[in-house]
């Protein structure tokens, strides 16, 4: 039966090109690699091979016309013995063949295209206490939190182990695995070559294969030459595989300005995870929260950002004694109530905000303090329902203001109760410098108690 | 962990066709030559569909290459697993993907493995132990090696094939990855599948030593280079490297030498090579045309039989390509859906 040659598409954008040269003549018989045509299009040009065997009884597009569309018939291939005279031409210029293609082919059985709006932001929140009122308490430094939550969960859960560079052995570079390799053994604590791209991409390999891994970044700062497998593999896998598998991870480690060690090794990447839909980010504050909130992260069945910092790990805090607590992500804490003012943080910045709202008291200014804990899912219904309540916001973080966590909140804030602000909201953040490493200038370089302050008193008018 | 000390010969295979007939039956036969010629007819379809505009993107095509990963799958056992870059469409026809599921991601239907969402480059089977379809060159490298960690966790006894090109053999976390799968003796395969072009670069234009094999040497895995384009050859090989695997001995290397024929990806107009090269390895050495010859030659098989097989997978594409187009896109809600598993 005679087919119909079509104008092929080339690229993934061709949308016509030109049939610069037939390179057979109309009887010539081709076998499927042979060459027919070849064709311009706004890149290059191409050879265009034939699919089928046959023989060319037609040629319906002369060499050197320009702006023929994809699709369109160029040739009438027969089949052997066939003769064009066989094949009836008022079938062949409308055939059933083309019209299939035009139906079925460039235009696909389509969905009729609607905006389907993305699911809307949290409007409440849920500011339940975390643990039940007269739950015995006890002091614990963020970095026992975080070896105790790791512990807990690999006795709970034998696919659970840890890796990195120095977490066996030598107990941790900042020595947050603590004890590990004497109760777990090396097969579960395992000390990886200094090789963040390949054993980052063997860890989420270790995860599809059914462990759940945690992977300790000496900092997070290293963690720059694996973030290729890091988003492009373990966030983006579930969708491209339509749900068949994920990543049950968890990316921890210290990040953010140390002290005194300068550009290369004092980052704040809350910003950047934040934005890869795929990941879930946490940035916690207090011991306790470190503690539930990284057991939630290796229960979690997706890939989990756990940005912990250094100057906190030796920090003391309550921690809940309570066998199997967790608390949950996109649930932010309040860590004081107030009228006139909302300062949202996370992570370190929380010490500058706390600060800021005691000396602000002194003053009679009360703020409302928020700890967001997760970045994502981010419990934006909390800090929409305190602003609604004090009119004003101020956001503090350690990294630098462009396309900061800062900034997301603040479009958030406009979007869902701009009628309720009384004043911009002020974005505290680090400065828009490398971080220096004189002494003097690293503390110019930070953000201070002392800016939050000034914010407030800015967005208060006082 | 123990770690190995030992650098292991290495050992070029070289036997000669006729002794390595002789101990293959005529079904087994007849089987190779159709998981190949499934795959070729597949691409060219695809190739057909690129051209109508139903596949869109990236395109990357696999004929010429067949008999790699049909002579690896025929080494390997259910359970093990698999892994590849973009050049995905071959390995998931020949560990047992249903070209219909396979063609409808092509043309990014709800019908498709990844629900139309991952498209070409981006596929996966958990059923079938097929880990992706990776579209970043040399990604999925450590993630086999991470599945074969896994693996040694769970005490299963199986292996990985992570499959790699010849262009991404040069990329860092490759060595990286050799390091650790040697040091932790992770039962994987490292498949370098040599077609001798990265794009539009020739080989010997980006690599200073030609012998991909002996790239594992200076981590002491053993390595071997197989001819890609006879598929006992790639068998054998195949069975060698597994049971090494198997025997908990650690990492082994194939670099199998191949040739695509088509572009590398639909929108390649080849300019880098000559058109005699290509007519050349597909006269003399296609891999489904040396199987055919040895199937009628050895009197394995009738031609009438052959036309069967042919008219029989031909049927099959059609199905797919019928599926492919009739499957509608994904519903829009699937936007939505598929970032976050549930908790
Ligand atoms: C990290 C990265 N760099 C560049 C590319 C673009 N790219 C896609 S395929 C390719 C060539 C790879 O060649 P090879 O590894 O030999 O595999 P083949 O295509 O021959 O199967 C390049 C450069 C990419 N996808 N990823
Ligand atoms: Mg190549």
């Amino acid at each position: 039966m005679a087919t119909e040659i079509l104008m092929p598409a080339l690229s993934p954008t061709m949308e016509e090109g030109t049939l610069a040269k037939w390179l057979v003549k109309e009887g010539d018989t081709v076998a499927s690699g042979d060459i027919l045509a070849e064709i311009e299009t706004d890149k290059a040009t191409m050879e265009f091979e034939a699919v089928d065997e046959g023989v060319i009884g037609k040629i319906l597009v002369t060499e050197g016309s320009e702006g023929v569309k994809v699709n369109s018939p160029i040739a009438i291939l027969l089949d052997d013995g066939e003769s064009l005279s066989d094949t009836n031409p008022a079938s062949t210029s409308a055939s059933p063949s083309a019209q299939d293609a035009e139906q079925t082919g460039s235009q696909p059985p389509q969905r009729q295209a609607q905006t389907v709006s993305p699911p809307p932001a949290a409007p409440q929140s849920n500011m339940s206490p975390d643990w039940p009122d007269g739950t015995p308490m006890k002091q614990q430094t963020v970095r026992e939190a975080l070896r105790d939550a790791m512990s807990e969960e690999m006795r709970r859960d034998h696919t659970v182990h840890l890796m990195g560079e120095e977490v066996a052995e030598y107990q941790g570079a900042y020595k947050v695995s603590q004890g590990l390799l004497d109760e777990f053994g090396q097969k579960r604590v395992m000390d990886t070559p200094i090789t963040e791209h390949g054993f980052t991409g063997i860890a989420v390999g270790a995860a599809f294969g059914g462990l759940r891994p945690i992977v300790e970044f000496m900092t997070f700062n290293f963690a720059m030459q694996a973030i290729d497998q890091i988003i492009n593999s373990a966030a983006k896998t579930l969708y491209m595989s339509g749900g068949q598998m994920g990543a049950p991870i968890v990316f921890r480690g210290p990040n953010g300005a140390a002290a005194r060690v300068a550009a290369q090794h004092s980052q704040d990447y809350a910003a950047w995870y934040s934005h890869v839909p795929g990941l879930k980010v946490v940035m916690p504050y207090a011991a306790a929260d470190a503690k539930g909130l990284l057991k939630t992260a290796i229960r979690d069945p997706n890939p989990v950002i756990f940005l912990e910092n250094e100057i906190l790990y030796g920090r003391s805090f309550d921690v809940p004694d309570l066998e199997n607590f967790t608390i949950p992500f996109g649930k932010a804490r309040m860590w004081r109530e107030g009228s006139d003012v909302t300062i949202v943080s996370f992570g370190i910045g929380m010490q500058y905000a706390l600060q800021a709202a005691e000396t602000l008291a002194e003053d009679g200014i009360n703020a409302e303090v928020i700890d967001l804990r997760t970045i994502r899912p981010m419990d934006t219904g909390a800090i929409i329902q305190s602003v609604k309540k004090t009119n004003r916001c101020v956001t503090v973080e350690e990294g630098w203001p462009q396309s900061s966590v800062g900034n997301f909140i603040s479009s958030v804030i406009m979007q869902h109760a701009f009628d309720y602000l009384d004043a911009p909201v002020i974005n505290c953040t680090g400065k828009d410098v490398p971080m220096p490493y004189a002494s003097n200038l690293e503390k110019l370089a930070l953000v201070t108690t002392n800016e939050v302050i000034n914010a407030v008193r800015q967005v208060t008018y006082r | 962990m123990a770690t190995r000390k030992t650098t292991r010969k290495l050992s070029p295979s070289k036997k000669t066709g006729t002794a390595r007939q002789s101990n293959v039956s005529s079904e087994e036969l007849k089987t190779l030559y159709k998981d190949m010629l499934l795959i070729r007819r597949f691409e060219e379809k695809a190739g057909q569909l690129y051209g109508m505009g139903l596949i869109g993107g990236f395109c990357h095509l696999y004929i010429g290459q067949e008999a790699v990963v049909v002579g690896l799958e025929a080494a390997a056992e259910e359970g093990d697993k698999r892994i590849t870059s973009y050049r995905d469409h071959g390995h998931m026809l020949a560990c047992g993907m249903d070209p219909k599921g396979v063609m409808a991601e092509l043309t990014g239907r709800e019908g498709g493995y990844s629900k139309g969402k991952g498209g070409s480059m981006h596929m996966f089977s958990k059923d079938r132990h097929f880990y992706g379809g990776h579209g970043i060159v040399g990604a999925q490298v450590p993630i086999g090696a991470g599945l074969a960690l896994a693996d040694q966790y769970l005490e299963n006894g199986r292996v990985t094939f992570a499959y790699f090109g010849d262009g991404a053999a040069n990329q860092g976390q490759i060595y990286e990855t050799f390091n650790m799968a040697a040091l932790w003796e992770l039962p994987v395969v490292f498949v370098i599948e040599n077609n001798q072009y990265a794009m539009g670069t020739a080989q010997k234009r980006s690599t200073s030593t030609p012998e991909l094999y002996t790239r594992g040497a200076a981590f002491g895995i053993p390595g071997e280079v197989v001819d890609g384009m006879d598929v006992l050859e790639v068998k054998a090989a195949g069975q060698r490297a597994v049971a090494h695997g198997r025997s908990k001995k650690g990492p082994y290397i194939l670099e199998v030498k191949t040739y695509r024929y088509r572009g590398h990806s639909m929108s390649d107009p080849a300019k880098y090579r000559t058109r005699e090269e290509v007519q050349k390895m597909r006269e003399e050495r296609d891999p489904i045309e040396q199987v055919r010859e040895i199937l009628l030659t050895g009197k394995h098989t009738t031609d009438d039989d052959l036309k069967a097989i042919d008219k029989e997978i031909k049927e099959t594409i059609n199905a797919a390509a019928d599926f492919a187009k009739e499957s509608p896109e994904p519903s829009l809600d699937e936007l939505w859906t598929d970032i976050y598993a549930p908790a």
